[in-house]
Formats: structure tokens, sequence, C-alpha cells
């Protein structure tokens, strides 16, 4: 193939990753996005301008050599493309399908400017599956150092951080408190927007070639504490990614009636214990006829889809029709914080958005099961803290909704358990680590911290990014280059 | 995955179990509990250790065959695996000195009052206790139970064993003892007999512990699914307890979250049941099948 000039390159349109359709998707719990063929990755990578100065890279919190991995593509060199990814990214193949592009990489595409930019995110999940399935270039595994490090969570900080770690050729152990790892990638994120297989692949891909030891069923701050670890277990550093897995009630009253629950209990009923193969599977999952889901993030934005795919699985089975599940946002579209893609494809799928309006009670019946939620509708104020329009409501405005289940996703604080006993760990009144930004490093003696657990709830990049940079840190204390504390 | 290393049969429906698992055994304490997992497709359940052996790297699992989980945890034998095993969760029992302390165990309830009752002994404590059960072939550990405390009472729903009564009854009788000066009370047992016990110190003013069992997922608070009602606000039980203030728990709304599931908690053991006979009835066709070969 000839050499493409820039302008040719600018007539290509962006290429379109087929999905599968709404009307089929919201019956099954199989993956939306079905990526992109090589023929269309191809096509796209075409479109890329090879920019001197790429600002995509600048966008991304871990630094993934963007326009190298594209080039490798079009040339046609994968084994090029994944080597190239994997300077910086790991597991791409969950990256490519859960990033924010929108708001990183992609915006800052010069091909945005005049139109689409370059589809970065469905690239990087094309190279990720493709070395998933071959395998062309496993990590390496260097000379051991003998240093060991303890990784507390294995999501995407602790997995990223453990990965970087075994590449310089420390032995690393990942705890893990429940039975998968994965953390929020394995209990959170639903098989239709990340399937399972693809997170076990990732990690077990990873912990093979750099011989990382995962320990699943350990509760780290009961079963050891942090400084049993660095004492009698002998480790000589500990990276804390341990999330931001409590989730947060409303405080309204009606929240303890049955069909009340945390997004974080739904979600985990559905991915993590498979609710939705129920009996085949031991954990049951209700969803209601009428669901209101409080909150308009991704986690908000991922319950209501699992909702309504219950509740067409119920439909198909009783003949009954189909329910409805309600998005309840105390504040307009605009300040919606979930993922531009995940709300439009929860359009798609006929969820419906009530913006402006908040929940003020819950209603249950005499069997202490939800039957309404009062609610108030909003109007915006003033910017507050965070720099949104405050939502205030409006007196008077109260009105009742028809609903028999009610699922709270309104964020997730860190979860305290881990710190038992964790003398001179510093924390913020709002429970999470405090941690250096550069590097990882907590106020306590050869421990660090990143992703949620110091940041609060943010997204699956940004904690990887928080556990590239401990591990570099860490790697830095074990070699005897630095000593913070 | 997690040996199996002892069974024993307490009774038709009470099991007993010791699962290798030393670093746990290394860590628990009585009141706590671990998150069993039975295979690949099972569901988490919350189980109090009912004792543990620090060298041996072992604790003691007690079970009541109510659901599909445990029945399928009762057909296990040595030698056989469980997927999880994650512990231990949940405050230990708060073990100090307060005087005379009542522990009542009721069914199943008697496997995790043993090891409070023996920790409270052993720190100076007087003991009374009393076990109750259904019938005679519910009750287990009662010499256990008569070693670990100064009085022992012994009753049955059905009398068919002991005194025929509630447990609550010979409670109330030890508390209206005019000499009668107990300090604390710990009852364990199903949801309902834990709020009669609350409801029968009460009027005494005697502080009465509870140790809750709800529905859990994580066991580490992160589903809340657990969550009770107390006095001052809601409350994980796998976090913030499983112990807590007997007077200050809203039982009604326990009662009725337990229930949340119930459906499908009957459709799980249908199936499960089912799919036994169906073994069943294969195993007995494969015998059928090699008695015709040995012919």
């Amino acid at each position: 193939m000839t050499e493409l000039t820039n302008r040719e390159r600018l007539t290509i349109p962006r290429q379109v990753m087929p999905t599968q359709k709404p009307r089929v998707r919201r019956t099954n719990f199989e993956e939306v996005a079905l990526g992109f063929t090589p023929e269309l990755a191809r096509q796209e990578a075409e479109r890329c301008l090879q920019c001197a100065r790429p600002r995509c890279v600048e966008g991304c919190p871990v630094g993934v050599l963007i326009p190298q991995f594209i080039q490798a593509l079009r040339e046609r060199d994968m084994e090029g493309a994944v080597r190239a990814m994997k300077e910086k990214n790991n597991l791409p193949a969950i990256c490519g399908r859960v990033c924010p592009q929108e708001t990183q990489c992609e915006v800052q595409c010069v091909l945005s400017k005049k139109g689409q930019p370059v589809a970065i995110g469905r690239l990087e999940r094309f190279v990720g599956d493709y070395e998933l399935t071959y395998r062309t270039c496993p990590l390496e595994r260097p000379e051991d150092t003998g240093k060991r490090v303890a990784v507390i969570g294995s999501g995407p900080a602790g997995l990223t951080c453990a990965v970087d770690l075994g590449r310089r050729g420390h032995q690393v152990t990942v705890f893990e408190s429940l039975h998968a790892p994965g953390g929020v990638l394995t209990y959170g994120i639903p098989e239709f927007r990340l399937p399972k297989g693809v997170v076990r692949a990732e990690i077990e891909y990873a912990a093979e070639c750099l011989g990382i030891e995962v320990r699943p069923d350990a509760v780290i701050g009961r079963l050891y504490t942090i400084d049993e670890l660095l004492s009698e277990q002998g480790f000589d550093a500990v990276f804390l990614g341990t999330g931001a897995g409590l989730p947060t009630f409303l405080r309204i009253p009606g929240i303890n009636y049955n069909g009340v629950m945390s997004a974080n209990e739904f979600l985990t009923r559905v991915n993590l214990m498979k609710g939705y193969l129920f009996p085949q599977y031991d954990t049951p999952v209700k969803v209601g006829k009428r669901v209101a889901v409080v909150g308009a993030g991704n986690v908000a934005m991922d319950a209501a889809r699992c909702s309504l795919r219950l509740q067409t699985l119920d439909a198909r089975e009783t003949g009954e029709e189909l329910g409805e599940v309600h998005i309840v946002y105390r504040r307009s579209r605009t300040e919606v914080p979930a993922r531009a893609e995940e709300v439009h494809h929860a359009e798609e799928e006929g969820i419906v958005f009530d913006f402006l309006t908040n929940p003020v009670e819950i209603y249950g019946d005499k069997d202490g099961n939800v039957c309404g939620m009062r609610c108030i509708r909003m109007e915006l104020g003033e910017p507050d803290e965070s720099g949104r329009r405050r939502p205030i409501p409006i007196q008077g405005s109260e009105f009742d909704m028809d609903v028999d289940m009610v699922i709270m996703a309104l964020g997730t604080r860190p979860n305290p358990l881990v710190f038992y006993d964790a003398a001179g760990l510093e924390r913020t009144k709002w429970g999470t680590v405090v941690a250096d930004e550069e590097t990882g490093r907590t106020t306590k003696p050869q421990v660090w911290a990143g992703g949620d657990v110091v940041t609060g709830a943010a997204t699956v990049i940004s904690a990887m990014g928080a556990g590239k940079q401990a591990a570099a840190d860490i790697d830095r204390f074990l070699r005897g280059e630095v000593n913070p504390w | 995955m997690y040996e199996i290393l002892r069974k024993e049969i307490l009774s038709d429906v009470n099991k007993r179990m010791d699962i290798a698992v030393p670093d746990v055994a290394r860590k628990a304490r009585a009141g706590q509990f671990v998150i069993v997992r039975v295979d690949e497709h099972g569901e988490r359940i919350p189980l109090t250790i009912a004792d543990y052996d620090r060298e041996a790297g072992t604790i003691t699992l007690i079970f009541q065959e109510v659901g599909k989980t445990t029945m399928h945890l009762g057909m296990l034998e040595p030698g056989d695996e469980l997927a999880t095993v994650a512990g231990p969760l949940g405050h230990p029992t708060e073990i100090e000195h307060y005087g005379t302390v009542v522990c009542v165990g009721g069914g199943v309830g008697i496997a995790p009052i043993y090891p409070i009752a023996r920790a409270l002994r052993e720190v100076g404590n007087t003991i009374i206790s009393i076990i109750g059960a259904r019938s005679k072939d519910l009750l287990f550990w009662e010499d256990k139970m008569r070693a670990a405390s100064d009085e022992l009472i012994v009753c049955t729903d059905d009398g068919s064993y002991g005194r025929k009564a509630l447990v609550t009854e010979p409670l109330r009788e030890l508390l209206e003892r005019p000499d009668a000066e107990i300090a604390r009370v710990w009852a364990i047992g199903p949801a309902i007999m834990m709020k009669f016990c609350a409801a029968t110190t009460e009027p005494f003013n005697v502080p009465t512990i509870v140790s809750l069992n709800t529905i859990m997922i994580d066991g580490t608070g992160m589903c809340g699914g657990c969550r009770v009602q107390l006095t001052d606000g809601a409350k994980f039980v796998c976090v913030d307890g499983p112990e807590f203030d007997a007077h200050e728990v809203d039982w009604d709304l326990l009662l009725a979250r337990q229930r949340f599931y119930l459906e499908e908690e009957k459709q799980a053991v249908e199936r499960w049941q089912h799919t036994c006979r169906l073994v069943e009835a294969r195993e007995q066709v494969d015998t059928l099948a090699e008695r015709e070969v040995v012919k």
C-alpha cells in the first residue's frame, strides 16, 4: 500500500465499531461493543496524522505511545503495535473498553478540532484483544532483585503497580479480599461492557509472565495487618490499592426496606456472583418492575442497564410486559458524570432519565417491601466547590414515583477495614489516604497508596496511572536510590 | 481451595466440619465469622467460627442445613475442598470480667455461643448457660457447654429432652432470682429467639448482646446487604458487628429483610433436591447395570 498524504487521511471517516443492536442487547449480558475487525482497525489507523508533538499522549494518564502503536498497526506489524502498547500499558484490552477516551486522549487529537478524533480507545482494544489471543510478546521477567512487595487490592491500581514491579524484577504478592481478582473490573463493571473473561485473561497472562502471586480470599486488616505484612511476613514494601468500596446511602426515611440496595450490592450480585444466571449460579438477584437508580455516574449507568436486562429476561420467562428503569439525578444533563458512550448506550436501550429530581423518602408496604418513592424537583443555583452548579430544591414541588426497587449509586468511599492497626497512616476526613501525588508515598514508612483509596471514586485509568507512579517510586526505594522516610 | 479435614454429624441437619485454613486459624477469635463458598457456582454465606486450633491450623464450622448451600456443604466429606474461606471477619466478642453472665444458645446458635462462654469463663466470669432446640435430635455439644459453664440448663420446645420450654422461660427465671446479679446476657440463635430474649431482658435492664446472621455477600462492608437498623442509625453486620446491643436492634425490620430472597431460596432448594434425586436414581441404575454385568 502506498503512503497516504495527510489530505487523503483527512477524507477517511471515523470507522464505526460494530455493536449489538439495542433491541437485541437488552435481552442478553453479552458485550455491546463488538470491536474493530482487522480491516476497520487498519482503516482507522490510516486516519492518524502522526503529529510531531502528539497531544493525545499528554492526555493519557499512563502516557501510552499512541502514534507509535498506531503506526505499527498501519504497517500491519501487530507485534510492534503490542510492544509499543506494553511500553506503558499492561492492560490494554481493559483500558480500551473502559477509559473515558473522549475526555483524555481523543479530546486532544488534532482531528477533533475539525471533525471526529482518531478512535484511539477502539484501536487500543483491538491491540489488547489481539495479544490476549496470540500472545506475541509476553512480558519479560528480569533477574530477581530479591525484594518482596505486597500489593493490597487487585483492581486497576494494584494490578498496574504489581505488573510494573514485576517487570522490574521484584517478587510481588497481590492480596485480594474477594474470591476473584480484578476489583471493580470484576465485581462492578458488567459483563456487557467488560467481559470477565477478558479481565481474567489479562490478569493471568501478566501474572504468569512475571511470576506474580495472586492470593484471593485475603482480607488485609483482618487476616494480616499492614504492619504484619512488613514485619513477620517479610515484605519490603506495601502498596495500598484498595479502592473506594464502601457504598453511600441517602439519608432519607425508608432506606432499609426490601428492594433498596446499594449499586455495589446489586452489581456484585450480577457480575461477581453471576446472579443473572440464577439458578445455575446460586446467588439470586431480584429486579423490580419499576426501578429507580439514584445517581448518574458510570456505576448508575451500569446498574440501570443491568436492571433493564434482568427485566427483559424476567419478562421472557413470565410472558409479562417489560418494566421500566429510571435514572434519578438531582442535577441536569450537562452535569452527568458518566462517560458519554455509557449515557448514549443507556438511552438507546430505553432507560428513562429524570433530571433535576431528588428522592426525599422511600415508602414501604406492610411486608417491608418498597412501594414508592417521594421526590422533589430541583433547580440549579450558583456553582459549588466542585465547580458544578448546586442543585436547590423547589419548594412545594414534591411528587410520588411509582417504583418497587431503588438502587443507590451515589458514589463510594474507601473501606476502612484495611487500615486496622495501621499506626502512622494518615487519612483525610473523607477516609481517603494521604499520599504524595507524584509518588504515592503515604505518611507511613514503606507504604504507598494510589487509585480511589487516595482520590475517592474516580476512573480506572487514573488509578492505573497512580499505580504506575507508585511502582516507579517503590522501585527506586527498593534499589536504595531514595529513602523518603 | 480449602480442605475439609474432619466431619461430624451432630444431628440430622447439624454438621460440624474442621477446615484447613492456617492463617485464618492463626487470627481467629471468639465471635468472628468467615465467608464460605462451596464451589465455583456457589453463593457466599457467613458462618461463625465455632472453634479454632492454631497449632493444627484449622477452624471449626457448624451449620444447619436450611438452604441449598448448607445442604450442599453437608454432603461434602473429608478430603473435599471449599472454593472460598475468607476471614476472620467482624469484631471479636468483647471478653472482659463482667461477673455473672448468662449465655443462651438456640439451635445451631449453640455453636457460636460455645467459644464465647468458654472465653468469658477463662477470664473469671461465672457462666450460666441455657441451650435449647426444637427437639432432642437438634441438640448438640451439651457436654462441651457443661464444661464451659458453671450451670447449664437444657430445654427443648417439645419436651423430648431436658426441660420442655423455650429458652426465654429459664432466662426470665434467672433474671427474677432474688440473688441474681446478672451482669450481661449473650444470646445467639434464630432471629426470632434473639428478639424474644431481648424482650425478656429489657425490663431487667441487663445489657444483652446478640450475634446477628444476615444476608451478606462480601463480608467486608462493600455491599451493605447486611445492614440493620439500630437506635442510632443503620449499621453493617459484617464490619460493625456481628455482635450488637440487643435492645437497640429493630427486630421486625431484620426479620423482614431476612425474608427478601425466600422465594429464590425455595427454588434453589427444590432444584438441588431434584438434582440429588437424579444423581441417586443414576447411581441405582448404575448399580443395577453392574449386577447385570456380574450375572
